[in-house]
């Protein structure tokens, strides 16, 4: 029974995990950029959320709206100040270094507003855990709303994407943003509304991974956006199927090589499989092989 | 064509000149500092930095083979320099006073370079299949597993030789008077403070050495020709693969030199400092000294290493300014409507006008 809780603690880290990839995925198919900050906007909308409910009082519900606009707003504005000029640079490498002074300058302004220590965060989810096997296998509400919030959130993406006219504007940019912008589409409000979608769900991922691990430091984004990014990779980034099964994948893989072989080593593991998988597959698990051509 | 021929001969009668300012700016930074502390002149803080600036900026360097002269973006090279800092670290706490103090630390370095680049070789081959962003996040991944792995080896020695162990310290499993030298998290203590800033700029210099004569030889503009563009290199007949791991192994090499100057500078040694960000600050340092300019990644290299202590008076917003800085830096540097915004300023200026019209011309 041991192996089935380990199992549900994994897809339950693995659904934050895919959350947060479908952000980064979506704003590297679209902008061509790894947006390194994307784990410090989970880390403001945690603050965020945190904040409302203990300083302002505010219902759960409320606090996470308010927290996704807030996250939505900066993902928008960290777009127009600080990647936008950077956009015709030529240079990937600038747009990344950029982002990492952005990531250097949420981190820290969090450290100003917050201090260093962790602040014990509140579970939002007030669902009674479901009981199984006579109790022995207890699923908590905070799993079983991610869970689910991990499929609304998937299957809203893959129709607003597929279905909407601004997701096939988006679908458009991503294929090649030239040629969108001479068939009349907005290239700087797609991308913008990107960020802001990325931005929304990284607010609430942030929310509910501080429910599950319920500390929250100025740092606390960084480490899972790295893995969240792992994540999106090996689902082949660009995406959005790709990073769901991805995060839930490495979800597994983490939780399960921490409880049977080393809490050390876990982080160990779960890179060692990505790079197998790489190597495998080169552009990840469901990434599109494009042809270099002369 | 013929402006690229140009390009290449203007190059190759500058090259030599280019080379021997590089050496000069070292040793008058040197000198320089020398005068200071000989002086006085120099606080206790700035002087404990030396050392670690010597180590970002051979750090520095051997990136920017990889990232500037190779095009691959390498987010890994922390693990290198960590191979370099453990492996050395532990030659030298095995040996002890067998040997003297100054060959003993010149085997350390080596060690240190030789086991590192073995590793570059080793990750190299395969890593180096991928291309792009996949790379960066490979090269990562293998920059945090040498960490965790390196968190869990226990290493001791004895009369019966080597022992090695996963678990804990009694594992070991070793004879009496025997010397436990790698414990774990808690790293290895008690390293021969051996680094100086002296020692630090001989290493500097060689391994300017090594990559400014790598760039410039045969095999340097092989591995440029692969970075500007890897199907013509291949179509001509360069192995391409032989000549980026080529690039990857000597940077790893010297990433672990700046590993052993590291760990012969500091009393107890852990895998903390080993991490993505220290990666990703080495990254900093290359972007924004210029990608493939050695010279700039250098001294942005000692001007980002000194700046959090001369910021030290903002306290507790030092970081914050260092982080705008450092996004400011990056957007005036290479945002294209900067880039026009400080050409024309250069135009209004009067002595460089002359200059900017003879370029033209030629």
């Amino acid at each position: 029974m041991s192996f089935l809780t380990y199992l549900k603690d994994g897809i339950s880290l693995g659904s934050v995990y895919a959350i947060i990839a479908l952000g980064y995925t979506m704003v590297y198919g679209i902008a061509k950029m790894l947006n390194f900050a994307h784990g410090d906007v989970i880390m403001v909308g945690a603050y965020t959320a945190l904040m409302m409910i203990t300083r302002a009082g505010l219902p759960a519900l409320p606090a996470v709206l308010i927290a996704m606009a807030t996250c939505t707003i900066l993902g928008i504005t960290i777009e127009m100040v600080a990647y936008r000029p950077l956009r015709k640079a030529g240079s990937p490498l600038a747009v990344l270094i950029t982002a990492i002074g952005v990531s250097y300058l949420l981190q820290n302004i969090a450290l100003l507003a917050f201090g260093a220590d962790g602040k014990t965060f509140i579970n939002v989810v007030s669902l009674p855990s479901l009981n199984l096997f006579d109790g022995q296998l207890v699923i908590s509400g905070v799993t079983i709303v991610t869970v689910l919030a991990n499929i609304v959130i998937m299957i809203c993406l893959t129709l607003f994407v597929k279905k909407t006219k601004r997701g096939r504007a988006m679908q458009a940019v991503s294929e090649d943003r030239d040629a969108a912008q001479l068939m009349g589409v907005n290239v700087n409000g797609t991308i913008s509304l990107t960020f802001a979608i990325g931005s929304a769900l990284a607010a609430i991922a942030g929310v509910l991974l501080c429910s599950a691990y319920p500390v929250v430091t100025p740092y606390t984004g960084a480490m899972p956006g790295i893995k969240a990014f792992v994540a999106a990779v090996f689902g082949g980034i660009g995406s959005i199927p790709g990073a769901m099964i991805g995060g839930i994948l490495l979800g597994v893989i983490e939780i399960l090589g921490r409880a049977y072989i080393s809490s050390q080593v876990a982080d160990a593991i779960v890179f060692g499989v990505l790079i197998i998988v790489l190597l495998v597959r080169p552009t990840g698990l469901f990434g599109k092989n494009v042809q270099e051509k002369v | 064509m013929d402006k690229s021929l140009e390009i290449i001969r203007r190059m190759k009668n500058r090259t030599l000149k280019n080379h021997l300012i590089t050496y000069l700016i070292v040793i008058v930074f040197y000198v320089v500092i020398q005068v200071l502390i000989n002086t006085g002149n120099l606080s206790s803080l700035l002087t404990g930095l030396l050392v670690p600036i010597c180590v970002y900026v051979i750090a520095a360097i051997s990136l920017n083979l990889v990232v500037g002269i190779s095009g691959e973006l390498s987010l890994g090279h922390a693990g290198f320099m960590c191979i370099g800092a453990y492996t050395s670290a532990f030659f030298s706490n095995a040996v002890g006073d067998g040997l003297p103090e100054i060959p003993r630390f010149i085997l350390a370095i080596l060690i240190g370079a030789v086991c590192a680049g073995l590793f570059g070789v080793l990750i190299g081959i395969p890593v180096l299949r991928l291309k792009g962003d996949y790379l960066a996040i490979v090269t990562l991944a293998f920059g945090e597993i040498i960490k965790n792995l390196v968190n869990v080896v226990y290493m001791g020695i004895d009369s019966n030789g080597l022992h090695i162990s996963t678990t804990t310290a009694m594992d070991l499993h070793m004879e009496p008077g025997g010397k436990q030298i790698i414990k774990g998290a808690l790293g290895i203590s008690g390293t021969p403070r051996n680094s100086s800033f002296t020692a630090g700029i001989i290493l500097i210099l060689i391994t300017l050495f090594i990559v400014q004569n790598l760039i410039s030889s045969r095999s340097g503009r092989a591995i440029m020709a692969c970075r500007d563009n890897r199907i013509a290199a291949e179509s001509i007949g360069i192995p391409v693969t032989r000549f980026k791991l080529l690039a990857f192994a000597v940077s790893a090499a010297m990433a672990g030199v700046a590993g052993v100057l590291y760990s012969h500078n500091l009393a107890t040694l852990n895998t903390k400092k080993f991490d993505y960000n220290t990666s990703i600050l080495v990254l900093v340092f290359v972007v924004l000294g210029g990608i493939g300019n050695i010279r700039g990644s250098m001294i942005a290299a000692v001007i980002l290493t000194a700046l959090p202590e001369m910021l030290r008076f903002l306290s507790n917003y030092r970081m914050l300014i260092y982080a705008i800085v450092l996004i400011v830096m990056m957007l005036f540097n290479w945002a294209p409507a900067a880039r026009t915004w400080r050409e024309r300023m250069r135009e209004k200026l009067p002595f460089k006008k002359k200059a900017a019209a003879g370029k033209e011309e030629a």
